[in-house]
């Protein structure tokens, strides 16, 4: 789709996306007429260019609020999804729980899902419980009515995993947890470029993304939250811009979505972003997911036949991300002879500690597909991984 | 291309048919490393008689750079004094952070013997943890060993 929009895509056989994606042409563009033509501090200035700046800093955040569904006041700009999830936990969720009480995860979230939870059950006593992953890499749903007890109170959970590629049923999860009157965070890292999300009809109350994995800039993500929630939230980091009135001995908050953002914000990767969602809009996200799907199954058929080649995990759905083995080859070994064919996977953990003791691997060469990927690229990929597996054969 | 030279024969051969890969009942001194990015983990053995490596064994798991080191790090430095080992490391650690070609020496690179086969890998900076992690493991049993001796 759309290939020669993508200068370095075109340079090469990028098949890394789910680490960041490359960048249309657009958002390239975007980000210098921004800086030649409107660059200035947002919310400040009464002068002319001040003026285009928040305008298109504000611009940014009501496309951002139509692309996933949701009210612009509802749109808080962060660093990515990283701290998305570090705000929810800081302001929503530490100051719920108390010892004894239960934050819940999965066994197949990335570790930026995983930490900032350790953190706050260090800080207050609480206690962190995961669902387990089952063989085919799908998440253990019957176990979820156990683990979502009358002392759980938070859910925080991938859509779409990082390592295997499984798009969890999250609407119906998020169902269940409510039942009980526990609120949900997705993490959408993966999600946000892959399929059309609407918060609204997930009713999601936190979902957080980064903007460089959706064709954006770098330094720039969102955490959507309800506003009913976000409006009884403490603040997140303090300084400019998040206050209403300060005086040397108290100082009362700005509304939201200000509130979270303290100081100045990532105003360039804003804008960027918002000419990304403009991109994938005008593509069509179900076109984007039905093409992509379509390059995995293709890619899955290929590598599958491949002796020696096994790819992790079977889930009933799957994004367009795979991770395999190849014989003895270690993954590292793989990805360095594969970028001498120019061609750019991951090789690692991929920030999934725990999902890889649990399929028992050290380290997996992952592949995962974006808009711009071709069939032409898969076959180079599969026609390479024969040799490499002979080369380093035991 | 240059690129290729990072699997060189001889990595590739002590990738595949490892020196000194087994653990050791009479070591005298051990030590674990690991890179946990990459998953590749290595324990040393050595058994110090004086000042001397009279045995160094390793085992471990991960990409053919970081075995291969290792099996050429054992070959290099069974029978090697401590302090020999040392400056061993020394030099090895400055040819992978790629330190320029005339800075060392033709004698220097004669003693190296088989190491330089590692040389490539200062190309690729990702790499270079990969190469270095048994040679830090050594590092640390070396330590320990002098922490013994000193107790001693």
């Amino acid at each position: 789709m759309n290939r020669e929009d993508f200068p370095l895509a075109e340079q090469t056989n990028y098949l890394d996306n789910g680490a960041t994606t490359q960048k249309p042409i657009q958002v390239i563009e975007r980000l210098n007429r921004f800086y030649l033509n409107e660059n200035a501090n947002v919310h400040r200035g009464v002068y002319k260019l001040s003026q285009l700046a928040t305008e298109a800093y504000e611009n940014s955040r009501t496309a951002m609020a139509h692309f996933i569904h949701c009210d612009t006041d509802e749109i808080i700009y962060t660093r990515g999804t990283t701290e998305s999830i570090n705000l929810a936990a800081f302001s929503f969720v530490e100051p719920l729980v108390k010892k004894g009480d239960e934050i819940l995860i999965s066994h197949m979230e990335h570790h930026s899902n995983i930490v900032p939870w350790q953190l706050v059950c260090e800080r207050t006593g609480a206690v962190l419980k995961v669902i387990p992953v089952n063989d085919s890499g799908d998440l253990e749903l019957v176990q979820l009515d156990e683990l979502l007890t009358e002392k759980t109170r938070f859910l925080s959970l991938t859509h779409i995993s990082n390592v295997l590629g499984t798009i969890n049923p999250i609407k119906e999860i998020i169902a269940k947890a409510h039942k009980k009157g526990i609120p949900v965070l997705i993490d959408g890292a993966q999600a946000i470029a892959r399929t059309s999300v609407n918060v609204r009809e997930l009713d999601a109350d936190f979902y957080a993304f980064s903007g460089h994995k959706m064709y954006g800039p770098t330094g720039i993500g969102v955490l959507y939250g309800k506003r009913t929630l976000l409006e009884t939230m403490r603040p997140y980091q303090s300084g400019g811009d998040m206050i209403r009135r300060v005086t040397l001995e108290k100082t009362t908050w700005n509304d939201l979505p200000y509130k979270f953002e303290a100081g100045t914000p990532n105003i360039a990767g804003a804008v960027g972003l918002a000419e990304a969602v403009k991109y994938l809009e005008k593509a069509g996200m179900d076109n984007i997911e039905e093409y992509e799907q379509e390059l995995l199954n293709y890619a899955e058929e290929k590598l599958k036949a491949i002796e020696g080649l096994k790819i992790i995990g079977d889930p009933q759905k799957r994004a367009a991300v795979l991770s395999f083995t190849l014989g003895d080859a270690h993954p590292h070994d793989i990805a360095h002879e594969l970028s001498i064919k120019k061609i750019a996977v991951r090789a690692g953990h991929h920030c999934a500690q725990p999902l890889m003791n649990r399929f028992k691997v050290p380290a997996t060469t992952r592949v995962s597909l974006g808009l711009y990927n071709t069939k032409e690229e898969i076959d180079l990929l599969v026609e390479a991984l024969p040799e490499i597996r002979e080369k380093f054969k035991l | 291309m240059r690129d290729n030279e990072l699997y060189q024969e001889m990595i590739l051969d002590h990738y595949k048919n490892p020196r000194n890969c087994c653990t050791m009942h009479d070591a005298t001194h051990t030590a674990s490393g690991d890179n946990p990015l990459c998953g590749d983990q290595l324990e040393i053995y050595l058994n110090i008689d004086g000042d001397i490596l009279k045995e160094i064994t390793f085992q471990g798991s991960g990409c053919a750079v970081s075995q291969a080191s290792a099996s050429l790090m054992t070959e290099h430095l069974k029978g090697r004094t401590i302090e020999e080992s040392l400056q061993v490391f020394d030099k090895v650690h400055m040819m992978l952070t790629g330190l320029h070609p005339d800075e060392i020496n033709t004698e220097d690179e004669n003693a190296m013997g088989k190491l330089n086969a590692l040389s490539g890998v200062a190309e690729f900076p990702m790499r270079v943890k990969c190469a270095s992690l048994a040679w830090h493991t050594l590092k640390s049993a070396l330590k320990e060993s002098r922490e013994n001796i000193s107790t001693e």
